[in-house]
């Protein structure tokens, strides 16, 4: 490891590595507070969220959803359109004016006006304090890596002579694939394996566990996999891809299910296996910063590296790769970082959301996580055909379900799983944050009636549980 | 006893009585008496299923203590099941009857060989073994068929390689097979593998690691659904199948303690969630009501998408249904309501009654049927149903029938040392483990 020594003055008080969400946010906040602040990207800004993931995939999401409910009327009391064409290259000309849009505000020009230096080219580090750019060397006092991540290809024989798509091309498409195999039943998989087949394709996806969404809860894994059943998509649970090849004019790939060999046609590969972090070819040696290929950069709580003058956000550095943790990070980096802050990462209570139909999202512990740190737990949980809203919406298929410390009613975690369901997990994550626990909630008066409204249930649900033991108690006094 | 109090009380016990020994005419009907297997199904071509064998045996000694059988009769069925089990071929290749003391989920009927290239199967045999183990308690004389009943119980039983079957990790695998290896997915959260961890943990030769039970319940959800606090688990199978074999009345594990309930009383619950789930039928599936629930794993009309009243209906072929969270598409297990009567008697016996009279034709020639569909329409108010018999369906039907009226394999089998032991060493105290 090389020692952090440094000499020389140093020419910017703060040097951001990546324009993703995480560099872009540092940026700007580093230089809102007076320091003098680079950015270096090598390629578009905005990264992998604006550019190829979380803008594009919602705006297709939201055409495939249209013509799902088009489709689906009669579930309304209207009538169902039988004959629906779908124009995709309309869908995907949204899509792209939708990011073009959101693009704009973040652009060059925008953050040069807030006085940071925007240096377009491949960084690399030269030393612990310095880094180098299109030929310049930039030294800086502190340094941010937020490099992103970028598509995880797995090692199928044929697959990169057959060719596929990831996140980053696939919003490119003009053309609809009439058959199309998603590889991997994580957020990406899912989102687009229900997107395209509700926009007309035919759709296999392959997942290697026995459910979707590995780290979710097995209820809102199954009620995925009925919603994707339902709208004809192909499942296949504890299914390995061993090869991908040309046979006969077609593209084939062998799936292997628990030693069951069958063999699918496709005339287009989504993979959607996970992400790798951008960390090689930084010359992070040189800088004497810790990572591995896998896992990404070495931080600790404070988000600082193992050179003190380095710190790390986002997906170069976390296994939860979402944009809104990458906001989350950067902003510790930069109190941590230029203000001489002690915040840390695991105070953060961070939702997310998996942006399928029904949507399924989580903040807090998991079930699994509290029992096995030995935390006593208990779930208060309300299904959604109870609750009169969804019933209304025709949009019974979900539950929220609340994580409180047994005893108490401390919320340690939700999983809510409803069509809004990202949205609705907002009022959980600010119960989490700001250490309001269910007999609050149960005095918040939510609007009536609302989707929103199961938390109140559940709130209730936890109230009545205690007039039971108070009544059991009176009854049967010590 | 007032006489119609009594009247009544007669009338159910002539109901049990005929519920039962109809299911257990299955057994009979369709066991073959050379290798002692039993078919999975009534249906042409069906192979047998080992956890079904493991029913047959246990419900051998209700069977004799209820007169359908001579004891000398049962006995001797147990022996032909054991000493096949016993004599077949274990080994790695392909075509076997097992493999590490291990057997195959399905054999051919015939030649007691690996059908289906299914798995190598831990939770299947340990419903084998249990019969086995049922069989073993109960026939405790000293004639020489009874000495090798429980001779060969305990031998296969002590042959298991349980500790293989974890492949290095804390839960055990689903199941193994020649041409991949082990599946890769474990045995955890709650679901009907109480009795295998237990089994396996009072092993004498190979048992499994003494953490394992807690690996299973570290997926546990304690929930409060429709206002009851519950283990949760959709399928009434799951509430049921170990308990068919193992008296969870009073007992608690470390789990149990700290919710103040027990397993028993956990299956109870269950119950009323699905009585609760039907009542208020969410998605509008004919017949549903406080008397007409039962969801579990059983056969399903197919797998196909129809268009039924106007409304579009998703329906299954055989699967796990379960409730509040499905699935669900309107399929009614009989026999998952039978099996729910030592739990919840006062709430099992309304549903009996009231399925039995308003569909006539889910039992035919006394037998009921794996599942029936009102929403599918058919000629009869059941609408579609079922065809032929499910030996997992007769099989629990017979056990906790028995266990409702006379409660023979709880009591049997709490004499077993491998479950006290098992129970034991899963952290399990109090109730008769504590006699």
């Amino acid at each position: 490891m090389a020692r952090v020594v440094s000499n020389s003055a140093a020419d910017y008080d703060f040097v951001v590595l990546g324009g993703g969400a995480a560099g872009i946010i540092a940026a700007e906040s580093a230089a809102a507070l007076g320091a003098k602040t680079a950015l270096i990207e090598e390629r578009k800004l905005g990264g992998t969220c604006l550019n190829t993931g979380c803008i594009p995939s919602k705006t297709l999401i939201r055409a495939a959803n249209a013509y799902a409910e088009m489709r689906g009327g009669s579930r309304y009391g209207a009538r169902d359109l039988e004959d629906v064409v779908v124009d995709f290259p309309a869908a995907m000309e949204r899509v792209r004016r939708v990011r073009d849009r959101i693009l704009r505000r973040v652009a060059a020009p925008s953050l040069v006006l807030k006085s940071v230096e925007v240096h377009a080219g491949k960084a690399i580090f030269g030393g612990v304090d310095s880094v180098a750019v299109g030929g310049k060397t930039l030294r800086f006092k502190k340094a941010l890596i937020a490099t992103g991540s970028r598509p995880r290809i797995p090692p199928i024989p044929g697959l990169e002579e057959t060719g596929y798509w990831t996140n980053e091309s696939i919003f490119e498409l003009t053309e609809l694939p009439r058959r199309l195999l998603v590889l991997g039943g994580g957020p990406l998989g899912c989102e687009l394996a229900q997107a395209f087949r509700r926009l007309g394709s035919q759709v296999i996806i392959v997942q290697r566990e026995p459910m979707f969404l590995r780290q979710e809860e097995r209820d809102a894994a199954q009620i995925l996999s009925a919603s994707l059943a339902r709208d004809g998509v192909e499942i296949h649970l504890n299914t390995t891809v061993p090869r991908v090849y040309s046979e006969g004019g077609e593209q084939r790939a062998d799936l292997l299910t628990d030693g069951d060999k069958r063999t699918v046609a496709f005339d287009g590969i989504l993979v959607g296996v996970g992400r790798t972090p951008n960390v090689v070819g930084l010359n992070l040696e040189a800088a004497g910063v810790a990572f591995d290929r896998e896992n990404g950069v070495r931080v600790d709580d404070f988000l600082r590296t193992t050179n003190p003058r380095v710190f790390a956000a986002g997906d170069a550095c976390f296994e939860h790769q979402f944009a809104h943790i990458e906001a989350a990070s950067s902003r510790i980096v930069v109190r941590n970082a230029l203000k001489r802050g002690r915040y840390r990462v695991s105070g953060l209570t961070i939702p997310w959301c998996t942006y399928t139909d029904p949507e399924i999202a989580h903040v807090g512990l998991y079930v699994r996580q509290a029992r096995e740190t030995g935390i006593p737990i208990k779930t208060f949980t309300v299904l959604l055909h109870d609750v009169d809203r969804a019933v209304c919406d025709g949009e019974e298929e979900g539950f929220v379900k609340i994580h409180l410390k047994e005893g108490t009613d401390r919320i340690l975690g939700a999983t809510v799983v409803a069509r809004h369901a990202g949205e609705m997990i907002n009022e959980l994550t600010l119960a989490i944050g700001a250490g309001l626990g269910l007999r609050s909630l149960a005095r918040v008066i939510h609007p009536y009636p609302t989707q929103a409204g199961a938390v109140a249930m559940a709130a209730a649900a936890y109230l009545a549980g205690l007039q039971v033991k108070k009544r059991a108690y009176v009854l049967v006094p010590k | 006893m007032a006489d119609g109090v009594r009247e009544n009380v007669a009338r159910d016990e002539t109901l049990l009585d005929r519920l039962q020994r109809t299911a257990f005419g299955y057994f009979l009907e369709r066991t073959d008496p050379g290798t002692g297997l039993t078919a999975d199904t009534s249906r042409d071509g069906s192979p047998a299923s080992i956890a079904v064998a493991g029913f047959a045996l246990a419900s051998l000694p209700a069977a004799a203590e209820r007169g359908w059988l001579s004891r000398a009769d049962a006995a001797a069925r147990a022996l032909a099941t054991l000493r096949f089990f016993w004599n077949s071929a274990q080994s790695e290749a392909p075509v076997a009857t097992g493999f590490r003391g291990f057997y195959y989920h399905f054999l051919d009927m015939r030649t007691g060989l690996r059908a289906w290239q299914s798995e190598l199967s831990p939770i299947d045999t340990t419903f084998l073994l249990a019969g086995g183990l049922a069989c073993a308690a109960y026939f405790s004389e000293k004639s020489a068929e009874e000495k090798e009943i429980r001779a060969l119980a305990e031998a296969l039983y002590d042959r298991v390689d349980w500790r293989w079957a974890q492949n290095g990790q804390e839960t055990v695998a689903h199941g193994w097979k020649p041409e991949c290896g082990f599946l890769h997915y474990g045995w955890e959260g709650y679901n009907e593998a109480a009795l295998l961890y237990v089994l396996g943990l009072a092993s004498r030769t190979h048992p499994l690691t003494r953490g394992s039970f807690a690996a299973w319940t570290t997926t546990y959800q304690w929930e409060n659904i429709y206002g009851h606090d519950l283990l949760y688990s959709g399928p009434l199978f799951v509430h049921q199948f170990s308990h068919a074999w193992i008296d969870f009345r009073g007992i608690r594990d470390r789990f149990m303690r700290e919710k103040r309930c027990d397993y028993f009383e956990n299956s109870r619950r269950a119950v009323q969630v699905q009585r609760e789930y039907a009542r208020r039928n969410p998605n509008d599936y004919e017949g549903y009501d406080e008397n007409a629930w039962g969801f579990t794993a059983g056969d399903g009309p197919a797998p196909a998408t129809l268009r039924v009243r106007g409304r579009e209906r998703r329906f299954a072929g055989y699967a796990a249904r379960g409730a509040p969270f499905g699935p669900d598409d309107g399929t009614i297990s009989p026999s998952a309501v039978i099996a729910s009567l030592p739990f919840a008697p006062e709430l099992a016996w309304p549903a009996i009654r009231h399925l039995l009279e308003r569909y006539p034709g889910l039992a035919r020639d006394g037998r009921l049927t794996s599942g029936f569909n009102p929403t599918l329409a058919g000629a009869a108010p059941e609408g579609w149903t079922s065809e032929g018999s499910f030996g997992l369906d007769q099989g629990i039907a017979v056990l906790m029938l028995e266990n409702h009226r006379s409660g023979l394999i709880w009591s049997l089998m709490r004499r077993c040392p491998a479950v006290a032991t098992g129970l034991r060493r899963a952290g399990f105290r109090g109730g008769w483990l504590a006699s």
